[in-house]
């Protein structure tokens, strides 16, 4: 769990300053942000000149998930302090909730259950901005022929694998998988948004059909 | 300047999405089709942010096959990264 942050931190921090984004603030963005994918997409987006705006909604689009998390978070904390649930939003990141989220599922009544995720989080945290660090002082020192950029969906498909949990949920990523490919010409990466409203219509529509 | 205001406006949507749910007062309860329709969306948006970078490009077909059986059957992040990096050179290396 915890190695795989390392190379995608690594690729996150290469592809900011890659883009041009100056390394203090390629940091600060990570820290803030604290979301990879969005942020190798907003780099590429960024280094192509593309508007603020269409900046803001692709990473609107990609970390659309968290809210589903939050959603799904919200029955374990929905009663601790609201400093305790801030934090929590903070820290959520696809790897921590998934880690989390099974310990919950096997352990439902642990009264421990935000010590976990704070540790659990700010251990992810840590060494995700180490990695990230350690990418932005690599820069361009990378050579391109080691390929590492394809880490990036390497990742993203070991972190979907996990939610493919029944039919349902495979027919939604089946569906959203032939739609970002259909909708690709579709302009300012809207064929993202397209494929997840298509993949969530098609598990919805599919688990209704029982 | 715009890259200050890009990354302000990257931090605020972020943390807005991931507190959502988590703000809203214990009593709120969430419509039963939205609750439903959340179930899809990691599988979802996840496998379409990776799926244009396997089935689009040709090259990387065969590497992202071998990653995604790999994730299917070990669920080991690190595991997969190394398996697909390392089938994208073997497959490159055989042309």
């Amino acid at each position: 769990m915890l190695l795989a942050v390392i190379p995608f931190g690594i690729i996150t921090g290469v592809a900011m300053v890659a883009s041009g984004i100056p390394p203090l603030v390629a940091m600060l963005m990570s820290i803030v942000v604290f979301a990879g994918a969005s942020m190798v997409a907003s780099a590429q987006l960024l280094a192509s000149n593309t508007p603020i705006v269409l900046v803001i909604l692709t990473t609107l689009v990609i970390n659309l998930r968290f809210m589903m998390y939050s959603a799904s978070l919200r029955t374990h904390f929905a009663h601790a302090p609201l400093k305790q649930r801030l934090a929590v939003a903070y820290l959520t990141a696809d790897n921590v909730y998934a880690l989390v989220l099974n310990r919950f599922a096997e352990h439902p009544d642990d009264p421990g259950k935000f010590e976990y995720f704070l540790g659990a989080g700010l251990l992810v945290w840590a060494v995700w901005q180490g990695a990230v660090l350690a990418g932005i002082l690599i820069g361009a020192g990378v050579p391109p022929a080691w390929r590492l950029e394809f880490a990036a969906p390497l990742a993203f498909i070991a972190l979907s694998i996990p939610f493919l949990r029944d039919r349902a949920t495979v027919i939604a990523a089946l569906a959203a998988a032939v739609a970002v490919v259909a909708f690709q010409d579709v302009p300012l990466r809207l064929n993202i948004i397209l494929a997840a409203a298509t993949g969530i219509a098609a598990g919805l529509v599919f688990a209704k059909r029982k | 300047m715009t890259l200050w205001l890009t990354l302000i406006g990257m931090a605020l949507v972020t943390f807005a999405l991931r507190a959502a749910f988590l703000v809203l007062p214990p009593g709120i309860e969430l419509p039963a089709l939205f609750r439903r329709a959340l179930r899809y969306v990691p599988a979802a948006v996840l496998t379409a942010i990776w799926a244009p970078e396997v089935l689009v490009k040709n090259e990387q077909l065969p590497a992202g096959v071998v990653a995604i059986a790999v994730a299917w059957r070990w669920r080991m992040t690190f595991a997969t990264i190394i398996a697909g990096l390392a089938a994208l050179h073997f497959f490159a290396w055989l042309k």
